[in-house]
């Protein structure tokens, strides 16, 4: 048996076009370690839940820029939890107003990050929230 | 936690019956070696072997990810009047030899399949092996292939002169070029090329197709057997172009084809001499060959690291150290060194 790695899927759903954010984040968790599936643009919820049900993902890491980040991260939510994945931890990258970070948490997102996070940060907050996780 | 033996069972059933995340949790267990995977896997295995397992090999930056998600999509939506097939992917990018950690990227060209219930794909790290495959890939083909996945397409990282591990585990090669990528002297080098049960020149929309094509063809009728007879003797005779003799069938000339996997041109090409190296290999006996070199060379593998563990479990590590570093020191030689460590030699 050799170590578990941890996989994480990165991927940017909705409409906007600037995805140097979601690559540097998966670029640090790839030097952490960590099997990072990479999806690029323009991704439905639909195809994130059905990426993160192919690959058995520990994590999934969507990056916003939009502003439609309280319609499309429940919808994630959601379909993870129809496909039995509720296990999943799922953290949020991008433009988020103060006022919706709270929201977020609230519905189970374990990390919202804006400009200026140190990628150290989300790679602790990564694998704590991992580890923590019920692994079946 | 290991799963009872209830929870084994169920989760080959669930497999057998299509759950894609019961599929999906195997594919974990099988990828990190544990106990559980090797015991569903042992259940399956009887339900395996039907799958036509596709590689598709090359430089990196060639196309692999952009054919795969064409061939997919065609095999999901023939164009003929063929029924569609279910259609598993594994795609192997490389592990960072630093940090053990990957990116993989080959879903971004794939996008095309997301949503379709009759494709299942799976990225999966290298995680050290060295051959353009994970140690695992033959086992994760196998869970797809009992999953009922007819057609199975296996993309290996971008791979250079010696990544030919594929030849091993699919039952049809292809091999992946674009143009401008080499002279006529990496053609007729060993190894890659040599492996090609198809070639496909992808991106011939771009200047030096030509020479590129060529080059392929040259180094192709110089490997193939016909052609050594054809110059037997002393004469230059005019070498087949396309297609083979009608009197043998028993020998594949590897076809070149151009292919724009972007625009998905050339594609149904690409499935069309799939289909007619699949039926070569019926007719001709090498599907069983085939499937008997893999299995005993997978067996051979097995074996291998068992002999290997068994003996490592014989061994005192101090012992084992001892040996090193008289080795390290030049006291003894290599073959000495085995010698003790073998035969338990104590001198």
């Amino acid at each position: 048996m050799v170590e578990r790695k941890i996989r994480v899927l990165i991927a940017k759903p909705g409409l906007d076009g600037h995805d140097r954010g979601a690559k540097v984040v998966a670029r640090s968790l790839r030097d952490a370690g960590m099997e990072v599936i990479y999806t690029g643009l323009r991704q439905t919820p639909e195809m994130i839940a059905d990426a993160a049900l192919q690959e058995d993902v520990d994590a999934v890491g969507l990056s916003i820029l939009s502003g439609a980040h309280m319609a499309l991260v429940p919808r994630v939510l959601e379909l993870l939890e129809s496909n039995q994945q509720q296990h999943v931890r799922v953290f949020v990258g991008g433009i988020i107003p103060d006022e919706d970070v709270p929201r977020l948490r609230d519905l189970g997102v374990v990390g919202v990050y804006g400009p200026g996070t140190l990628t150290d940060q989300i790679i602790s907050d990564v694998r704590q929230a991992v580890s923590g996780a019920a692994v079946a | 936690m290991p799963l009872s033996p209830e929870g084994l069972m169920s989760l080959a059933e669930a497999v057998l019956e299509g759950n894609r995340l019961a599929l999906s949790r195997l594919l974990t267990h099988i990828e990190n070696d544990t106990d559980d995977g090797r015991a569903a896997l042992e259940m399956l295995f009887s339900q395996t072997g039907r799958a036509h397992l596709i590689g598709v090999t090359g430089a990196p930056g060639t196309g692999k990810s952009s054919l795969v998600n064409q061939l997919a999509s065609i095999y999901r939506k023939p164009q003929d009047s063929e029924p569609p097939r279910r259609v598993g992917v594994v795609a192997v990018d490389p592990s960072s030899p630093f940090t053990g950690g990957a990116i993989l990227g080959d879903r971004v060209r794939m996008r095309d399949l997301a949503g379709d219930p009759g494709v299942f794909i799976r990225s999966m790290a290298s995680r050290g092996s060295l051959g353009g495959l994970a140690s695992t890939t033959s086992s994760m083909v196998l869970a797809l292939d009992a999953a009922g996945y007819e057609v199975i397409l296996i993309e290996t990282v971008g791979a250079g002169q010696a990544e030919v591990d594929i030849a091993r585990l699919a039952h049809t090669t292809i091999v992946v070029e674009a143009p401008g990528l080499g002279d006529e002297i990496q053609a007729i080098k060993a190894g890659i090329l040599e492996i090609a049960d198809i070639l496909v020149v992808n991106k011939a929309d771009r200047p030096g197709v030509e020479n590129t094509e060529r080059a392929l063809r040259n180094m192709l009728q110089l490997s193939h057997p016909v052609q050594r007879v054809f110059h037997h003797h002393g004469r230059m005779l005019p070498a087949a172009k396309s297609g083979i003799p009608e009197e043998e069938p028993s020998i594949w000339l590897t076809p070149v084809l151009r292919a724009v996997s972007t625009e998905g041109i050339g594609i149904n090409e690409v499935k069309s001499e799939i289909a007619r190296h699949f039926n070569y290999l019926h007719e001709s006996g090498d599907w069983q060959r085939r499937e008997r070199d893999r299995l005993e060379a997978e067996l051979n593998d097995l074996l291998q690291s068992a002999l290997l563990s068994r003996w490592r479990d014989s061994i005192t590590s101090e012992r084992y150290r001892r040996v090193v570093s008289s080795l390290v020191e030049r006291q003894i030689n290599p073959w000495r060194a085995l010698d003790m460590l073998m035969n338990g030699d104590q001198r």
